[in-house]
């Protein structure tokens, strides 16, 4: 029996009003918001946020059980280089573990779960998305920023299956409903009326058939959650499939907006938690064809602990992000930068020589003393014992802010700086940039914990390191 | 083992400073030239007397071609050093450890910087290639840091301490008024000083230093042929340097109210110089004001202040002027601008001027014997990096042997 063994989602801090959007270009109304991923965020640090919490909710060891990661986005940082290897540092997996891509279409993600739902050996599975279009345009205001990550697998010790993968349907045809030329921001779709013409019946169709090969009907399905970037088709599939079962769950476009390629494995998080042990949960996904995938969550659900719930991120958001602000971190305008130097590119080759340190955030710890040395070190600030020191992973540790302070000048994609010295508990200390935060609203004696996130950018290179935020 | 020092063993003879300005004309060859030949002058000697040549720049030039090539030296020996903000003194300690080897005669420390061509604000480190984790945070982000470490530990009020450093930059204002070869010669009230607009933290831009152009140099012998050279030669008494661990950074029991490097740079140069009472010893100091917490926290460090009274001190007026023990009467980094590698040089000049009574009368100090007081002893604290992770010089100069 192979199902789901863990699932993590995470929605970025920042929420864009969409009265705010409709407001900058001169309206009036406007309901709900739109999740945004910060400045320093890109697909490849949204995915490792969801997929620590996936791992981190199946305890210590967890990220021993992975043996293969996929990672889907539409919105790579790279292309060329593998952008799920990152993922796989930030997570410290295995070298034996391979990480790959299945990048590029909406249809990728789910294609890559359904790869890994059939493969064998646990695998991660994580996708992530930022979407948004041009100014003014649906895609901005109904697209949103996140990710989710799921564990499938076969039960293991720790681990058991909490949703067992009954099976599915997936049906394929060549249609053009919506494209987007690489490297550009702007999606665009054919005649919204030709695009429900294909999507209704094959999603009506494909529901039959999955239905069929798992044995059920419509009535055995307790809740069903349906994805897609075609809004109407999507209201109208919920429609027609959700009518004879349990209810659709709500696919939370109001409140973070449409996540592109992490929208199923988000939408499946969220049937996961509502989810009562022993019922089927169905997930239905409209892009380029149809895929659905029925599930029949275990008793093993209830134990399950989901370390931050979709639900508590979705409620969490801070709404009062500028439109402006939000343009600029999408790149559609560029706004005055201080006057600095802007920073190097990251040297491939001391990245590469300190990846536990700039990947994985692990120290060391002097044997002898216990002096936790951030970055690590080979010599021992405290008694000088050389080569004495065990890796020390600090990924997880939280700590509190010593002191900090508010740089207006320095070089930062969005001024000004929040920087702090933190200490962490059970030892160690490091000045570190924070981040989702406002500077008003940090203290002495603040709580912190650590994040992923993309420095900054230079010829292409992508400089990813960690930063602190405040415990939420 | 140990550092012994090489009290009155090397002695200044001449020394030169160009104005520091925003020199828009004039490149790191002029300055160089300037602030050599007015050395030169001073001492009474020519470029082909000069045994050695040490030259600080941090990052205006590399190599001691910088030098060679203006000043068309040949065959001659030049070092080009570089040690964070305290490169010119590194320059003079060198050159004067030549002398008192007697490898060389005659030495001359020489130090540029050419800040104003990188189209910049502010002083902005050179790249080293690395892994992409380090800090990018402004100097004075990180000096900010003291203002509520210093307020928490002493149960002084973020608000008095932002009086005690305004009075610190307005004193250094109020010296550097009285200099023609500062950049900023205008005093300041404690008011504008305040309403400043912010930079990092709790600091205005008239907490920080300025960014200027600017060279020094000095001529240094062995102290038995300094008198060949002038009636007033300078004795280095003490020359004292430590660069720190980078532990504060990282020690959790590190908490923003000290520089320990500097303390203990401070100790060894007064071994060296045998000088058991600084605050009542030692005449002047020219000290790295870069931010106005810095001047407050060196106060302490360098054993002028009680720990946690420093703030008093300064509010009393010991530093002023005409107060008890002068700081900075020369204007300070506050004044004259942070060309990093003329600095450690620049501070070195003022005490050449004062100790000697050579000082314009508008800023002569009077605590020196050759102005009427008792005594003889000048100090230049020069410091590089930042709280936790630093280097830092200390010199003890004096008109008298022994």
């Amino acid at each position: 029996m192979r199902g789901i063994l863990s699932f993590g989602a995470y929605v970025p801090y920042f929420r864009l009003r969409r009265e705010a959007i409709v407001a900058a270009h001169g309206g009036g109304g406007g309901k709900g918001t739109r999740a945004v991923a910060s400045y320093d965020q890109d697909a490849t640090t949204l995915a490792v946020e969801a997929a620590r919490l996936a791992l981190r909710s199946l305890g210590e060891d967890a990220r021993d059980l992975p043996a293969s990661l996929w990672f889907s986005t539409t919105s790579p940082s790279y292309v060329d280089k593998t952008n799920a290897c990152a993922v796989h540092a930030a997570l410290r997996l295995d070298r034996a573990v391979p990480a790959v891509d299945v990048n590029g279409a909406v249809r990728s993600a789910v294609g890559a779960l359904q790869a890994a739902l059939a493969a064998d050996g646990p695998a991660l599975v994580a996708a992530a998305d930022l979407r948004t279009g041009l100014p003014n345009s649906t895609d901005e205001r109904d697209g949103g920023d996140a990710a989710a990550a799921l564990v499938v697998g076969a039960a293991t010790e720790g681990a058991p299956v909490l949703a067992e993968h009954l099976g599915g349907a997936s049906l394929t045809e060549e249609f053009l409903d919506r494209w987007r030329v690489p490297g550009e921001p702007r999606a665009r779709q054919w005649e919204e009326r030709f695009g429900e013409m294909q999507y209704v019946p094959l999603a009506t169709e494909a529901w039959k058939l999955a239905l069929e090969r798992c044995g059920l009907e419509a009535g055995d399905v307790a809740k069903v959650a349906v994805s897609g970037l075609h809004s109407r088709s999507v209201r109208s599939v919920a429609g027609k499939v959700g009518a004879g079962t349990g209810g659709v769950v709500d696919d939370l476009t109001t409140a973070i907006g449409n996540p592109g390629a992490a929208q199923p494995s988000l939408l499946l998080t969220s049937l996961l938690e509502q989810a009562e042990p022993g019922q089927v949960v169905a997930l239905v996904v409209l892009a380029d064809g149809v895929d659905v995938l029925v599930f029949r969550t275990t008793e093993a659900l209830a134990a399950h602990r989901s370390l931050r719930t979709l639900e508590a991120q979705v409620a969490a958001g801070r709404d009062d992000l500028p439109y402006l602000k939000f343009l600029s971190w999408k790149g559609m305008v560029t706004l005055q930068p201080p006057n600095r130097p802007e920073p190097n590119r990251a040297s491939a080759s001391a990245a590469a020589r300190n990846e536990d340190w700039k990947f994985g955030f692990v120290g060391s710890r002097d044997r002898g003393t216990g002096a936790v040395h951030l970055p690590p070190a080979r010599v021992s600030y405290q008694g000088g014992a050389l080569d004495d020191m065990e890796p020390l992973p600090m990924a997880d540790a939280q700590g509190t802010i010593v002191t900090y302070t508010v740089d207006r000048l320095a070089y930062s994609p969005s001024p000004p700086i929040v920087f702090a010295v933190v200490d962490f508990d059970g030892g160690g200390r490091l000045p570190v940039e924070l981040t989702d935060v406002d500077a008003a609203d940090v203290a002495m004696g603040g709580r912190v914990e650590m994040t992923f996130r993309r420095l900054n950018a230079a010829e292409g290179i992508q400089n990813y390191f960690w930063k602190a935020r405040p415990v939420r | 083992m140990g550092s012994h020092g090489i009290k009155d063993r090397v002695a200044i003879v001449g020394m030169g400073c160009t104005p520091f300005r925003e020199h828009w004309d004039k490149g790191v060859d002029d300055l160089l030239i300037e602030a050599a030949e007015e050395t030169f002058a001073s001492a009474g000697v020519a470029k082909d007397d000069i045994d050695a040549y040490w030259l600080g720049t941090a990052q205006s030039g590399m190599s001691g071609i910088t030098l060679a090539a203006p000043l068309k030296l040949e065959g001659k020996p030049v070092s080009r050093v570089e040690n964070y903000c305290a490169t010119g003194s590194e320059a003079l300690r060198q050159a004067s450890y030549a002398v008192a080897s007697g490898a060389y005669d005659v030495a001359m420390a020489i130090g540029v910087e050419k800040v104003k061509d990188s189209g910049y604000q502010g002083l902005n480190a050179f790249p080293i290639p690395n892994d992409g984790t380090n800090r990018t945070l402004t100097a004075a982000a990180m000096f900010s840091l003291i203002a509520p470490a210093y307020s928490k530990k002493y149960g002084v009020s973020e608000d008095e301490l932002k009086e005690v450093f305004a009075r610190i930059a307005w004193k250094n204002h109020h010296n550097g008024a009285r200099n023609a070869r500062a950049q900023f010669r205008k005093e300041m009230s404690i008011e504008a000083i305040c309403s400043a607009a912010p930079v990092a933290g709790g600091l205005g831009v008239f907490d920080c230093a300025g960014v200027a152009d600017g060279a020094a140099a000095a001529v240094v012998v062995r102290a038995e042929d300094a008198h060949r050279y002038t009636d007033a030669p300078l004795y280095i008494k003490a020359l004292s340097f430590v660069a720190g661990s980078g532990a504060g950074l990282i020690d959790p029991t590190y908490d923003y109210t000290t520089f320990p490097e500097v303390a203990a740079c401070a100790r060894d140069a007064y071994a060296q110089a045998g000088v058991t009472d600084p605050r009542h010893q030692i005449a002047m100091a020219e000290v790295h004001d870069c931010f106005t917490p810095t001047e407050l926290v060196l106060m302490e460090d360098l054993g002028f202040s009680e720990r946690g009274h420093g703030w008093q001190d300064v509010q009393a007026g010991v530093y002023d002027l005409q107060g008890e023990l002068p700081v900075n009467p020369d204007g300070g980094l506050k004044s004259f601008g942070h060309p990093v590698g003329a600095s450690g040089l620049r501070m070195h000049f003022e005490n050449w001027l004062q100790l000697r009574g050579e000082a314009p009368s508008e800023r002569q100090i009077s605590t020196v014997r050759a102005a009427g007081g008792d005594r003889s002893l000048g100090l230049v604290h020069n410091l590089g990096g930042y709280p936790g992770e630093m280097v830092s010089f200390v010199s003890v100069v004096g008109t008298e042997p022994g």
